[in-house]
């Protein structure tokens, strides 16, 4: 044993290592994404790593390993999970053989993400179990267990981190790693796999009646606990539960859900003792709702009371305003603390020389009035430049592009998409797009990796996940197979040129594709890639601030002229916007 | 009751790692600790935090009001963080002062060194001149180690077990370097 100083996702890479796992995939997805990179970049790991190019593929491909009676794990963020929500609903159906988990990561506050969604629900409307960790420690050891409970009971087992989990840190406890010596063997039973009518009517069945035993056992592990200490209880479940244990009372009973489905008699005897009891749980009312159906007149507040908000994340000051408002006795107070006003903000934003802010610059010069539909990725960042005018999920740019075509939007549509998410669901929308006759521009902002997940290669980067050379797929011919007639690829870099093909593409029907490719800023650091600097002639600048309007983090406003700080990467994009040339390469003496 | 730090300034300025060799020293002590910290697209040239708990067996999450500790590489940031403070908590702040682009962009006024540090108010502060430090330490990528190194006596944490974590923690080829800048910081904290 060894105790180590881990990010959660770490230590959950850890517990899957200690479980023997036989094969981890996923598709990147904030906060989920390290449990694969620590996985893949681990020279000594005995199991097979795969970046899949989407969270479903990633689910059936695991799913299928278990079938071969190995152990698997796929990883992605709560809303990947929707993506792979298809083979998720039926898998609880036919079942699993090797120990199957399914890494989703809720996002509370939606830190990095386009809504709240509770992953819970999905386990629930499954009927498979779910594992909740409230702390580093728990992570680490659920995740390593949850291989022989999903061969317990021959289901897959939902495993839910949250992002105070995933994105924390901790001292971990860390077992010994141990090599798996399964080999794959699929034995053919098609009342199983084969989920026709006749037979999906007898698993379902089957489903069903594992349930009972589900609940006792889940209490039997010790995943759902409690500790009666007086009169009042608290309820809690998540990285909440740790909360709760740093503010509630000495006098107050805790309960702590770490399992679903929540066995409703243990609740029920753990609600018995108490006069008054508060729900605390992040995102939907879950547990909440358990206990009302098994409280009778014991009154329980919560979500439903309005005592706990059902959106954004739980935190230790938070929680204990809750529960002091319900009354409940606390072990700390906190004073109130405002932030300051009037300071500027600094959200994040597209590095310098980063292509995606020059390809949108360039769009905004050529199309002007135009509706812009984009997608998820670090060029999102681009709602900062007037050219991102609508995001809902991955692959949803195109779509919502010939959306509106289809609509008879008269004005020019012009769709943004980056390279991982075009090919994770952006081939469906563009291969639709063309045979149904849209009118809109689609530009693929092609920087050959999946940066804003961390850098992770994709089919474009012409690497695995583990850095073994693979053929880098041709977006062009994916392009051109559709039907596209016109498909030009160009760096945004070369500007010139770019503003050229954009505006070719303006005057033409149908739906045109540009590849706008140029490597992230952040690989070409990584790869030792090196540019000369540029700067900018102090006696020639009019100060007209047209580099400052390109929103460049190298240029600065300094003394009513503009000047380039050691940020700048070299991508030599101002140097074309200047209209009076003054700025140039930065000649070192 | 932990020890809380709020680290914080600008994705890039090495706040993840500064939290990291005060997790590994906790480690070293054999003392539990926690900590919190920004991940994915918000590390992108914007405010970043990282908060870490020393000897805390809960939660990672610090509240307002209540930290013991800011050690900050970036005025502004500091200002920007400060009332995560408990009223005596003491602040470490670079003098380093960087303005977000997005004054430029939008023609803001934007505040001058001198008015930020008077926005940090009657905190006990110490402003130090990290890039001077790690320049004359041979890397102005050491700033935040010169800054943890001037924090670094006032917390619950031995010197010796900080600089073992920094061998443990940064590129091998610069602990020296690393090294050098800390006890550059400390020497610079007690001035």
């Amino acid at each position: 044993m060894v105790v180590q100083y881990l990010l959660g996702n770490e230590a959950i890479a850890h517990g899957c290592l200690e479980a023997a796992v036989d094969v981890a995939c996923g598709y990147p997805g904030t906060p989920s994404s390290e449990v694969i990179d620590t996985l893949r970049m681990d020279p000594d790991r005995a199991c097979k790593v795969e970046w899949s190019v989407n969270e479903k593929v990633a689910f059936e491909e695991a799913l299928a390993v278990s079938w071969c009676g190995l152990r698997a794990i796929c990883t992605m963020k709560h809303v990947g999970l929707n993506v792979a929500a298809d083979p998720l609903m039926t898998s609880a159906y036919t079942g699993t053989k090797g120990g199957f988990v399914i890494l989703t990561a809720d996002d509370p506050y939606a830190h990095s993400s386009q809504n709240e969604q509770d992953s819970r629900c999905y386990a629930r409307f499954a009927r498979i179990p779910c594992l909740d960790p409230s702390t580093l420690q728990e992570a680490h050891d659920m995740v390593r267990d949850a291989f022989a409970l999903s061969e317990e009971f021959s289901l897959p087992v939902m495993f839910r981190p949250t992002t105070r989990i995933c994105h924390s840190k901790s001292d971990v406890n860390l077992g010994d790693i141990v090599v798996s010596e399964r080999t794959a063997s699929f034995e053919k039973d098609v009342r199983q796999y084969v989920v026709i009518p006749a037979h999906t009517r007898i698993l379902h069945q089957k489903l069903n009646q594992k349930q009972p035993a589900l609940k006792k056992r889940l209490v039997e592990l010790g995943y759902n606990r409690y500790e009666l200490k007086g009169k009042t209880a608290v309820i809690c479940g998540g990285v909440g539960a740790s909360y709760v244990r740093e503010v509630i009372g000495p006098d107050v009973s805790v309960a702590i859900i770490g399992a679903y489905p929540i066995d409703e008699d243990w609740l029920r005897e753990f609600i018995s003792h108490h006069e008054k009891v508060m729900v605390i749980e992040e995102l939907s009312p879950v547990i909440e709702e358990v206990a009302r159906q098994v409280s009778g007149t014991i009154p329980v507040s919560g979500k439903m009371t309005g005592h706990v908000p059902y959106e954004g994340e739980l935190a230790p000051d938070r929680v204990a305003g809750y529960l002091k408002a319900a009354g409940f006795a606390l072990s700390v107070t906190y004073q109130p603390a405002a932030p300051p006003a009037a300071l500027p903000v600094r959200p994040p934003i597209l590095c310098a020389g980063c292509m995606h802010r020059t390809a949108m610059y360039a769009m905004k010069k050529v199309f002007r009035d135009a509706i812009f539909p984009s997608d998820i990725g670090c060029y999102t960042l681009g709602i900062q430049l007037g050219t991102v005018d609508t995001t809902i999920c991955m692959g949803a740019s195109i779509t919502v592009a010939s959306g509106m075509s289809l609509a008879g939007e008269k004005r020019d549509i012009v769709c943004t998409i980056g390279d991982s998410t075009f090919l994770h669901t952006g081939i469906q929308g563009l291969i639709n797009a063309v045979y149904n006759g849209a009118n809109i521009t689609v530009v693929i902002l092609d920087n050959r990796i999946t940066a804003m997940t961390g850098h992770q290669p994709n089919p474009t980067t012409g690497l695995t996940a583990c850095g073994v050379a693979t053929p880098a797929i041709s977006i062009e011919a994916i392009c051109r197979a559709s039907g596209a007639t016109f498909v030009e690829t160009v760096s945004p870099n070369d500007l010139v040129t770019f503003i050229d093909v954009l505006k070719t593409a303006k005057a033409l029907p149908g739906v045109k594709v540009i590849i706008a490719r140029q490597p992230c800023v952040i690989s070409e650091k990584r790869a030792k890639i090196v540019r000369g600097r540029y700067t900018v002639h102090q006696d020639l600048c009019i100060g007209c601030k047209a580099c400052i309007k390109f929103g460049c983090p190298a240029i600065e406003l300094k003394g009513g002229l503009a000047s380039i700080t050691d940020l700048c990467s070299g991508c030599g994009v101002c140097m074309q916007i200047c209209p009076v040339g003054a700025i140039g390469r930065e000649v070192k003496e | 009751m932990s020890f809380d730090v709020m680290i914080v300034g600008i994705g890039g300025q090495g706040t993840i790692l500064t939290s990291n060799i005060l997790g590994k020293a906790c480690v070293i002590e054999g003392i539990p600790v926690r900590g919190a910290e920004t991940h994915g697209m918000a590390q992108r040239g914007g405010s970043v935090e990282s908060q870490i708990r020393i000897g805390q067996e809960f939660g990672p999450l610090i509240a307002p009001g209540s930290a013991d500790m800011l050690i900050s590489f970036d005025l502004m940031e500091a200002v920007r963080a400060a009332h995560w403070l408990k009223p005596e908590g003491q602040i470490y702040s670079s003098n380093e002062y960087v303005v977000p682009t997005s004054v430029f962009m939008q023609d803001l006024p934007a505040p001058t060194e001198q008015m930020l540090r008077e926005m940090l108010g009657d905190r006990p502060a110490k402003i130090i001149d990290s890039r001077a430090l790690a320049e004359e330490a041979g890397n102005i990528l050491t700033q935040n180690i010169v800054m943890l190194g001037a924090a670094s006596p006032m917390l619950p944490l031995q010197k010796e077990s900080l600089q073992e974590a920094i061998r443990k923690t940064v590129p091998p080829k610069t602990i020296d370097l690393n090294l050098k800048a800390f006890e550059m910081g400390i020497a610079a904290g007690k001035n």
